[in-house]
Formats: structure tokens, C-alpha cells, sequence
């Protein structure tokens, strides 16, 4: 699925998305603070294509991710999904439209009901939306099965009699009962062995040419994106700081940060010498970002302009995006 | 995880079938093998069994005022001896356990309703409700529990169904209490937000989702719960706030027994072992069970 062929149907666009949590304090309980775990994320994913969020622990990436289901209430922003503004939705209507939108998460031992079976799992998502009429849903719950690579036999066991890799299996049919239209992989295949993610991962490629699906993969597996990306988004404290089509991002990231990020990919070619770009310090508290430009606090390049204004995302040629102030340069 | 986790291969191999009943079998296995809550279960059997078997194998009428044969000590004729009034003792414990029972489910069953209801809005909803329900229950755990249920008691009037309520009220912090944090750790289970994503009402995540998968402290509670909701009732009728003469109730007979303490002490020394041996037959019992139930207790 070459990017510039489909690239014509947007079908989610993140506006200006904030995600606040309140810190508590006091015997009042009042609201002392903020974490600003995701500030002002914007991006575009356009049908039939794979977008990967990457970035490190506490970036923000499964918040955005969150939000876009509203699994929690975004604190600002918009998210416009086929058209309509989501987070605009009481959440009656909102639940119509779940059944466009799914997921799939990260642990495959949490992501299922221990109490109930996997046929009873399957027939419930069918059955919440009515998606499919009731006569129909053990029939189509073995259908999804065996697209996932499980067996029909399997339809009456309880998830502890399954491995994490057949979990996961379980999960995406899960997710496709309602025949969605973009799924949202939160950290999808992280927690599965190396070999059993390959798998995974091969078989949601395999889906997205049989339903048409576009993907959201959050991920900090840069191995992982590489292997399933269209477009990758790079997010830092809370911010996107660069967005590029695969191959771009790869060969010529233009922000300090997806440089650093890049370059500790290993290299398993010995006699090829790679320069590692060791970052120092820590990331600063999402409570108190930095002024200017969230990276300039570990950014080797970072000077006096970087301290004090904040860089805007620009367009470095087609389907290129970085923020930095000296984004041309570094490229 | 095993790393031949080829979804072809490990689909042929033979998986156990261990479906929900195995789950029951295992359960019951382990409470068997488990001595506190083998003597606990006995005991709470055999007083279940004498309670049912009452009418049948009570010697006397419970009732029978039997003035001529009054403070007899206990003899081949009356094995627990007689009371003031001449009654038998024994045939007045039996009928007493079916009182007891009686009592202890119901107070029980009124505190976990109230318990798991607002328990399970408290921690599934959070934010206000929570904090108002959750003082609410801080006020109602402040009361030492006997003092609360003197105080419902005086204001409904003495009589056994208002004990019942009393103590049932003074259950509903522990039962709430204990949901609230189970339904915390639920809530943030993937699954649930499978459930939500998939559009599911906050009702149906409730009843189908959190719910089952918080039985089993709920069921533990309660057994625990059962001995000392029969002790309050003992108590209280004790106090007279309870069960009215005639009635065989335990508590009003040990209070009974009083006034003989040293020219008779069987009539109070009996219903006082009969409360004793119940009491701790739940408590033995619910502790095996919480046991059998705490998944790292599994080898």
C-alpha cells in the first residue's frame, strides 16, 4: 500500500489535541497542578495507511491515543474522525461511532475477561452495536478466528488456556467483529516474545489488505515501526516533533531528537562505524515542561532562540515535518 | 510465554479442559486440604444440618413450660439440662440455629446489597460521588458498630427484624469498603476498555464486566462477615434490644441464664458455647476460603 496512492480520504485529523491530568493535593483534594502529558498534538492519517507514533516512555503517545477513543476526556483540541468532531459527541452518539473506531492493546494478559469465553468475548462486541444479527454471530465469531489464525475449537476456551501471542490473536478479532474502519495499536505487540511479534504483526498487514484498515501504531519498538509504518510521527513531552514518510524519516531525520532516537538503533553490520548520539540528562516533568523548545533543556544544538520560543511544525519538502527552529540545517 | 508459540503448534497440543465446573473442583480441593477451614466448614455443616433437622429431632417443644422439672442440671432426660421455666435447653439451641442462621444470612445479604451497590458506583464513577459516598461510609465506620445498631435498634423499636436491619446497616462500610477497591483494580483492566471502546453501556460494563470478577472477596467478606453479624445479634438480644421472650434465641437465652449464673450455669453456658462454636466455625471457614481464593496462594 504505497502512501501517495491513497493519500486522497483523510480519516482522522488530531487539531491542537491537549490532554491535561489534574494533580491533586490538600485535605480538599484541590487541583495544585497539571501533567500536560499531551500538549497541542496535531496530525493526519489518511485511509488504507499505517501511521506509527513513536517516542520514549511518558512521551505521551498511548495518552494521544487514549484520547482520540476518549477512553479519557481530552482536555482541549479537536479530533475529527470521517468529518465529525468526536470529542463534540455527547457520549450516546458517541457510542454509534465506536464501531468505525477500535483498538488493540498492549498486555494480552489484561486485554481479555478472564471470566469469559473467547466465543462469549467475540459475540458480545458483535452484539453491543448489533452489528451482526444474533443468529449470525457464532458463525461469523469462527470466521474471525480462523482470519486470526486461531481454530474453531478454540471459540469455547477461557483466555488463561492461551498463550500471549494467541491472546493477542484474540484481541484483534476482537477489535475487527465490528468491521472498523482505523484501529488504534496501543503497543500492540510490545509485550510479546520477538518471534511471536513478527507473526502479529504480519498477520495485521495481512487484515489491513483484506478490510482496508488504517492503523495508528503507537510503539517506542523503533524495529517494529520500520517494519509496519507508512508515516511516522515522533513525539517528545508531549509534543509531535517530526512527521515523515518512512523512508524520509529513516534517511534523513531533520529534529536533534528522532537523530539521537535513530542512532541507537544497533547496527549489525560491524565494519559500518555509527556515530551514537548519547543524550544527556533526563526528560524534564510534563508538570513544568521547558520554555521554547521541549528539547532545548538536552539538545546539543539547542541556543539562545530554542530557550525562549517554541518551534512550529514546518513542512521541510513533501510529507517532511519537523520542529525545529534549525530544521533546514540538520537535514 | 513459550517462545514455539507457532499458533499451528501449540493449537494441536493437548490443552487441559478446564472449563468453569474444574474451577469449582479445584476450589473444593483446596478447601478440603486446607485444616482451619475443613473444621470451619464441618462445623458451620453440622449446624446448618441441625437447624434444618430441628423439628425433627428436638426432643422437647422449645416453648413447653415445664414448671415441676425448672433448673434441672442436665441429665439423660434433658442433656443440656432445663432453664427457669423448666424448658429444655437443647431442644431451645436447636431452634436457636435456625434463628441464628436466619438472622446472619439476611443481615448479611441487606449489607452486601447496600455494600456492593455503592461500593461499585464509588469506584466505578470516582470524582464527587465517590467522595460523598466514601464519608458517608467514614461516618458510619466512626460508630463503634455495636453502639450503631443499639442506636437503630432504640429508634425502630426491639424486635428481631429491626436487629436484622441494624446490623446489616453496620455491615454496609466493610462490604463497600472492600468493593470500591476491587472495582478500582478492575476498572483499569484492559478489558474494560475493550468493552468501552466497543460502545458497551456503563450498566452492562458493571453488571457483566467488573462484577463477576469481583466475587471473590465479596463471598469471603461475607462468610467473615456471617460470624459476627450472628454475634451482634447475640449481643444485642442479650442487651434485650433483640429477640423477645419466648423466642430461643441464643443471646436472649445467655441473658436469661444470667440471673443463675451460680445456682444453675448450664442454662447460660450453653447457648453461650453454641454462639462460640458458630462464630468460630465462619470465621475458620471464611479465612480457608480466602485463602483457596488468593491466587498467590496457587503453587
Amino acid at each position: 500500500m504505497s502512501a501517495t496512492l491513497t493519500k486522497e480520504k483523510e480519516i482522522l485529523h488530531v487539531k491542537d489535541l491537549q490532554q491535561y491530568f489534574p494533580i491533586k493535593g490538600g485535605v480538599f483534594g484541590r487541583t495544585v497542578n497539571h501533567v500536560k502529558a499531551v500538549d497541542g498534538v496535531n496530525f493526519t492519517i489518511y485511509e488504507g495507511e499505517t501511521v506509527s507514533i513513536v517516542g520514549e516512555s511518558g512521551c505521551g503517545k498511548s495518552t494521544t491515543g487514549r484520547a482520540i477513543l476518549r477512553l479519557d476526556e481530552p482536555t482541549g483540541g479537536e479530533v475529527i474522525f470521517q468529518g465529525t468532531n468526536l470529542l463534540s459527541k455527547s457520549k450516546r452518539e458517541m457510542r454509534s461511532i465506536r464501531k468505525d473506531l477500535q483498538v488493540i492493546f498492549q498486555d494480552p494478559f489484561a486485554s481479555l475477561n478472564p471470566r469469559r469465553s473467547v466465543g462469549q468475548t467475540l459475540e458480545e462486541a458483535m452484539g453491543i452495536l448489533n452489528v451482526v444479527p444474533k443468529v449470525d454471530r457464532r458463525r461469523r465469531a469462527v470466521e474471525l478466528l480462523e482470519q486470526v489464525g486461531l481454530k474453531e475449537e478454540h471459540i469455547d476456551r477461557y483466555p488463561h488456556e492461551f498463550s500471549g501471542g494467541q491472546r493477542q490473536r484474540i484481541g484483534i478479532a476482537r477489535a475487527l467483529a465490528v468491521e472498523p474502519k482505523l484501529i488504534i495499536c496501543d503497543e500492540a505487540v510490545s509485550a510479546l516474545d520477538v518471534s511471536v511479534q513478527a507473526q502479529v504483526l504480519n498477520l495485521l498487514k495481512k487484515l489491513q489488505k483484506e478490510y482496508g484498515l488504517t492503523y495508528l501504531f503507537i510503539s517506542h519498538d523503533l524495529g517494529v515501526v520500520r517494519h509496519i509504518s507508512d508515516r511516522i510521527i515522533v513525539m517528545y513531552l508531549g509534543k509531535v516533533v517530526e512527521i515523515a514518510e518512512k523512508k524520509s524519516l529513516f534517511d534523513n531525520p531533520c529534529h536533534p531528537y528522532t537523530q539521537a532516537l535513530l542512532s541507537a538503533i544497533p547496527e549489525p553490520n560491524r565494519k559500518k562505524k555509527k556515530e551514537r548520539i548519547i543524550l544527556k540528562g533526563d526528560v524534564p516533568s510534563p508538570i513544568d515542561p521547558p520554555s521554547g523548545c521541549r528539547f532545548h533543556t538536552r539538545c546539543p544544538l539547542a541556543t539562545d532562540l530554542c530557550k525562549q520560543t517554541d518551534p512550529e511544525l514546518k513542512s521541510l519538502g513533501e510529507e517532511h515535518q519537523a520542529a525545529c527552529h534549525y530544521a533546514e540545517q540538520i537535514s | 510465554m513459550s517462545t514455539f508459540a507457532n499458533p499451528q503448534e501449540t493449537a494441536k497440543a493437548p490443552v487441559p479442559v478446564s472449563k468453569r465446573k474444574a474451577k469449582g473442583a479445584d476450589l473444593a480441593k483446596a478447601l478440603i486440604k486446607n485444616k482451619m477451614s475443613l473444621v470451619g466448614g464441618s462445623i458451620v455443616l453440622i449446624y446448618i444440618i441441625l437447624a434444618v433437622l430441628a423439628p425433627l429431632i428436638s426432643p422437647y417443644d422449645p416453648f413447653e413450660i415445664d414448671l415441676v422439672n425448672k433448673l434441672q442440671s442436665p441429665s439423660a432426660d434433658h442433656i443440656m439440662g432445663t432453664d427457669d421455666k423448666g424448658r429444655d435447653i437443647f431442644s431451645r439451641i436447636l431452634y436457636g440455629s435456625q434463628l441464628s442462621l436466619a438472622v446472619g444470612f439476611v443481615s448479611v445479604f441487606i449489607g452486601a446489597l447496600f455494600g456492593i451497590v455503592l461500593g461499585i458506583i464509588s469506584g466505578y464513577y470516582g470524582g464527587l460521588v465517590d467522595t460523598i459516598i466514601m464519608r458517608f461510609i467514614d461516618v458510619l465506620l466512626a460508630f463503634p458498630g455495636l453502639l450503631l445498631a443499639l442506636a437503630i435498634v432504640s429508634a425502630l423499636g426491639p424486635s428481631l427484624i429491626n436487629v436484622m436491619i441494624a446490623v446489616g446497616v453496620f455491615s454496609i462500610p466493610t462490604f463497600a469498603r472492600i468493593v470500591r477497591g476491587s472495582t478500582l483494580s478492575v476498572k483499569k483492566m484492559e478489558y474494560i476498555d475493550a468493552i468501552r471502546v466497543l460502545g458497551a453501556s456503563d450498566l452492562k460494563i458493571i453488571f457483566v464486566h467488573i462484577l463477576p470478577n469481583i466475587l471473590s472477596p465479596i463471598i469471603v467478606q461475607g462468610t467473615l462477615r456471617l460470624a459476627t453479624s450472628i454475634l451482634s445479634v447475640a449481643g444485642l438480644s442479650f442487651l434485650g434490644m433483640g429477640a423477645q421472650p419466648p423466642t430461643p434465641e441464643w443471646g436472649a437465652m445467655l441473658s436469661d441464664g444470667r440471673d443463675f449464673l451460680f445456682t444453675a450455669p448450664h442454662i447460660a453456658l450453653f447457648p453461650g458455647i453454641a454462639i462460640a462454636l458458630i462464630v468460630l466455625g465462619f470465621n475458620l471457614f471464611g479465612d480457608g476460603l480466602r485463602d483457596a481464593l488468593d491466587p498467590r496462594m496457587k503453587n
